[in-house]
């Protein structure tokens, strides 16, 4: 019930704008790469997801950010089944790659966000090295951009009251990490290929 | 604003309903004779528009069945959307968050309480004065002066076009005229039909006969010939639907030459932000049309001209 509302909301926000350009929604195990500007991003792309691969999908978040009170904590375990991850002071035990490489298993699919938080200028920040590590142990899924557009205008970092603007989200085609791709090309290419959805 | 449903109000649905039935006749018609690919693009593109016609009379039907209230909240949805089109294209900042908040959520309702309870005084003039002056303070005190001029202007424009303007709609209700009361739906009806009717009988008489065009710098496709025989047509279909509006015949076909007109001026600055946004429809809300905005340009223009002289006149 809390779901099928947050899900309508989601919707509601994002305005009907949500295109397939590189892919069609197919059922297979993919990590959905995306820039990050607002709180909305994961939440909106999750929702964009036909409700198959919706089932499927878990985004990764910040733990320290979605177990503060319990709302976020709601939303994070309850609804979007999130992949909580140690962003400050990954450990050996506490790795966020060994816990994205379990979430993913045989089945499901992620949604990321490699720039390691929101950025409030707009700008894209330079992509972390888990989406390379992913891309180098999985082989076998496809890494899909996303490019998510005017979601900071309607709640940006710091506000609490949403204006309502139209959202758009763009899911771009697949990447595949070459043969002997370096670490910082293949991320380079991976944040030129979100860049590339911009439609304004 | 209690209104009566009387035989000229069915009169005009009918009406309508009998236009469309011959406009999806017709686009059937085409659809089937066509060839050419370039054709078939104009004629599904044709389709699409009656289809969404359809929906956009049954909506307004619905609402002015409804009395007074639906249509101001008919209205008050479309400004809403319109504006949300509107700023989307706009690049506000950061600062200006906390202002639109208050637009969209205040002073966007507030102006249509206004309307909805007829309260002339405020209703025509709270968001040329009190809005207007509390944009640019609202913005100032979230401390961002980039652009500080172009994004008040920006937000000032949205308001007017998408709220204040498009609220002179159903604000026609509140008209209280000598031996017309609880009339007003029709008069309303009337401002809508030969608005819309003049947007399609330029683009049909353009589509059909049009080559010339007027400034093809700020819309490719207004041409002299849509121009002249939609607005000619349109006024004199106006001049026709005299019996159900407060106006002679001559009378009639004067408020529908500056409907007409005034539509025609809307479209025109409208197209012009679009193409300085470098984009072809606000939106895509509308099969066919494009976003809200697309639709009601002409609207936005004439609904405040039109309910002026209304008030000067016949009241």
């Amino acid at each position: 019930m809390i779901k099928q509302l947050v899900i309508a909301v989601a919707k509601l926000v994002s305005g009907s704008n949500i295109r397939w350009q590189g892919c069609e929604p197919e059922l297979r195990q993919r990590v959905y790469f995306a820039n990050h500007t607002s709180n909305l991003d994961a939440l909106v792309i999750w929702a964009a997801l036909p409700p198959a691969l919706r089932k499927l999908t878990r985004p990764v978040a910040a733990r320290d950010y979605w177990i503060n009170n319990w709302v976020k904590r709601y939303l994070a375990n309850q609804v979007f089944n999130a992949v909580l991850i140690e962003r400050k002071k990954p450990t050996q035990t506490d790795n966020p790659l060994t816990d994205m490489l379990n979430a993913l298993g045989k089945t499901h699919s992620l949604i990321i966000f490699p720039e390691g938080g929101r950025q409030a200028s707009g700008e894209m920040a330079p992509f972390k090295g888990g989406l390379f590590h992913l891309a180098k142990d999985r082989p076998d899924v496809e890494f899909v951009p996303v490019l998510v557009e005017n979601l900071n205008r309607i709640l940006p970092k710091g506000e609490f009251l949403p204006v309502p603007v139209l959202g758009s989200v763009t899911f771009g085609a697949p990447l595949k990490l070459e043969t002997g791709e370096p670490k910082d090309a293949f991320l380079l290419r991976a944040q030129n290929a979100v860049k590339a959805l911009n439609h304004l | 604003m209690t209104l009566h449903i009387d035989k000229q109000t069915y009169a005009l649905v009918g009406g309508v309903v009998a236009l469309l039935i011959t406009a999806s006749l017709t686009g059937w018609i085409l659809s089937l004779c066509v060839t050419n690919e370039k054709a078939r693009g104009t004629i599904q593109n044709l389709n699409a528009r009656v289809k969404a016609w359809w929906v956009m009379v049954a909506i307004f039907a619905l609402a002015m069945a409804t009395g007074g209230i639906g249509s101001v909240i008919l209205f008050a949805l479309t400004s809403f959307l319109a504006l949300r089109e509107f700023i989307t294209l706009t690049p506000t900042t950061r600062g200006d968050h906390r202002t639109l908040f208050w637009v969209f959520f205040a002073i966007l309702p507030l102006q249509y309480y206004l309307i909805a309870v007829g309260w002339y005084g405020m209703f025509a003039i709270m968001i040329p004065v009190y809005a207007f002056l509390f944009v640019p303070l609202r913005s100032a005190l979230a401390g961002d002066c980039t652009r500080f001029l172009e994004r008040t202007a920006k937000i000032q424009w949205g308001l007017m076009v998408c709220v204040y303007c498009v609220s002179y709609v159903p604000a026609l209700l509140s008209l209280d005229i000598p031996g017309y009361a609880h009339q007003n739906g029709k008069l309303m009806f009337y401002f809508v039909l030969v608005a819309q009717i003049s947007d399609v009988l330029q683009y049909v008489w353009g589509k059909t006969l049009g080559h010339k065009k007027i400034l093809p710098s700020v819309s490719p496709n207004k041409t002299w010939a849509g121009f002249l025989g939609g607005i000619s047509c349109a006024t004199l279909i106006g001049m026709g639907l005299w019996w159900a509006t407060p106006f002679s015949p001559w009378q009639s076909a004067g408020m529908s030459l500056a409907i007409t007109l005034m539509g025609f001026g809307g479209g025109l600055v409208m197209s012009a932000i679009k193409r300085d946004r470098g984009v072809k429809d606000y939106g895509h809300l509308i099969e066919g049309h494009g976003g809200v905005m697309d639709r009601i340009d002409s609207l936005c223009f004439a609904a405040p001209v039109f309910f002026h002289l209304t008030r000067y006149f016949f009241t």
